[in-house]
């Protein structure tokens, strides 16, 4: 029989067991669905042999509203109870898409959220439509809470800003960030099912008049971390929501990202499936705000 | 590193003194239930697929742990005095069965997808996306497509 190669392990029924047993031991590391943390066990990793479990906490599985409307989605909520929340696939149906894109069923049944961030992964698919959703990253640590943008959040290639002894505890998103908004996302992948993002897009539109009055894009493995189109989006303010923007965006999003080559795709391949994907994830955006009296066809 | 844990398994209580090392695959395993089989153990293949409490997850990547005051389902289980599941006479029916290696896990993909979309319209494709996480390299699954199907249609079930 094949044990896990476990040194140590702590069980954590509360957030503030979870802190104070991560801040013991700084070896240690959060094992939440471990649909990541189990597969990293095999083979002796000597990163992952301490670990603080809090599979059971209670108070980071719920998707909840605040009175102001800001959308909060605990750390430890599944990818399949976050696809059935009737506050996300109202409000934020973006994240639906990126959510109900990762693995297959029983996979989405047990990881979270918070893993498929806290991990770093560039290829995460919750990455781009959070990205795009402005979503803030609460964090709680020995010295209390702290919240940061998730663009800070990430800081490189399977790295994150979580300190020594913090849990992330949840993902929120403002009412002003997805109220009037439309979005959309798509993850190319060479499989419709159990593959990772050889690219991912999410685009996030909010039109005035048919001109752009807010337009957010991000991507998923076309940098070292999930990236937004900063340069981009300020090219694209004020334009007419026509042909012209879609080439716009298309002709610029390049100029934000770092698409590199590996084994899974080229930087050439990945490079066009980019500008490919700008385009017709921007389309569907901006057609999803058509109830609001736009389109383009 | 040793616990105590309590669940059941096929609605028979259990209290166990397992190790924290241990897969819910492996406890499963060494416990009789080798219908649970251990394919690629990274979560890819679905070979080791069970029900807790009524959900379809891979107990490859499950801690032992984890099952404590849960309720596990195996293929074993849902044979009741002798006489197959609704499931499992449609994967006979269809011929979905072929090496065998994946049908304990994709038995138990399809009973969570059945009980789950129970009087519901279902098509090829949502059943397509709900048996995505288990591989089956010998029958093309079509017969598997075939066998959910035949148990959604509430005219063939009454037979």
């Amino acid at each position: 029989m094949n044990m896990f190669d476990i040194d140590s392990y702590h069980k954590a029924n509360t957030v503030d067991e979870a802190i104070a047993l991560l801040s013991q031991n700084p070896a240690a590391k959060p094992i939440a669905g471990g649909t990541d943390v189990l597969v990293r066990l095999h083979g002796n990793n000597p990163d992952y042999r301490h670990l603080v479990d809090i599979h059971d906490v209670a108070d980071l599985k719920n998707v909840t509203m605040e009175p102001d409307g800001t959308i909060v989605i605990g750390a430890g909520v599944t990818f399949t109870r976050l696809v059935q929340a009737a506050g996300v696939s109202t409000n934020i149906p973006v994240l639906a898409e990126g959510a109900s894109s990762v693995g297959g069923p029983q996979v989405r049944n047990v990881a979270t959220i918070g893993g498929n961030i806290c991990n770093g992964a560039p290829s995460a698919d919750c990455a781009a439509p959070l990205l795009v959703l402005n979503a803030q990253v609460e964090l709680k640590g020995p010295d209390g809470v702290r919240n940061l943008p998730l663009h800070d959040f990430y800081q490189g290639p399977g790295l994150v800003d979580r300190k020594t002894g913090e849990i992330m505890v949840s993902l929120r998103i403002a009412k002003s960030d997805y109220q009037g908004w439309s979005a959309h996302y798509i993850k190319y992948a060479m499989r419709d099912a159990m593959d990772i993002a050889t690219i991912g897009c999410a685009v996030a539109c909010k039109l005035k008049d048919g001109k752009v009055e807010g337009l957010r894009l991000a991507f998923a493995v076309a940098g070292p971390t999930p990236l937004r189109c900063w340069r981009t989006e300020e090219k694209s303010q004020g334009a007419l929501a026509d042909e012209s923007l879609l080439k716009l965006v298309a002709g610029s999003v390049l100029d934000d990202l770092r698409p590199r080559d590996s084994w899974r795709a080229s930087k050439d391949f990945r490079e066009q499936i980019i500008t490919t994907l700008a385009e017709r994830v921007l389309r569907e955006a901006i057609n999803r705000q058509s109830r609001n009296g736009v389109s383009i066809s | 590193m040793i616990r105590n844990i309590s669940c059941t398994i096929n609605s028979r209580p259990m209290t166990w003194q397992i190790d924290i090392r241990m897969s819910l695959a492996d406890l499963l395993r060494k416990q009789g239930y080798t219908s649970v089989k251990e394919g690629c153990g990274v979560g890819e293949c679905g070979a080791c697929a069970v029900l807790i409490d009524d959900v379809v997850v891979d107990s490859c990547l499950y801690l032992a742990v984890w099952a404590d005051g849960r309720n596990i389902r195996t293929t074993e289980g849902e044979c009741k005095e002798g006489k197959l599941s609704q499931i499992q006479q449609a994967y006979l029916d269809t011929g979905s069965v072929q090496c065998g290696f994946c049908t304990p896990g994709l038995v138990m993909a399809s009973t969570a997808f059945v009980e789950e979309h129970k009087g519901e319209k279902v098509s090829r494709d949502q059943i397509r996306k709900g048996h995505a996480g288990n591989l089956c390299r010998c029958t093309g699954y079509e017969g598997i497509i075939r066998a959910v199907e035949q148990c959604m249609d509430p005219e063939k079930t009454q037979k």
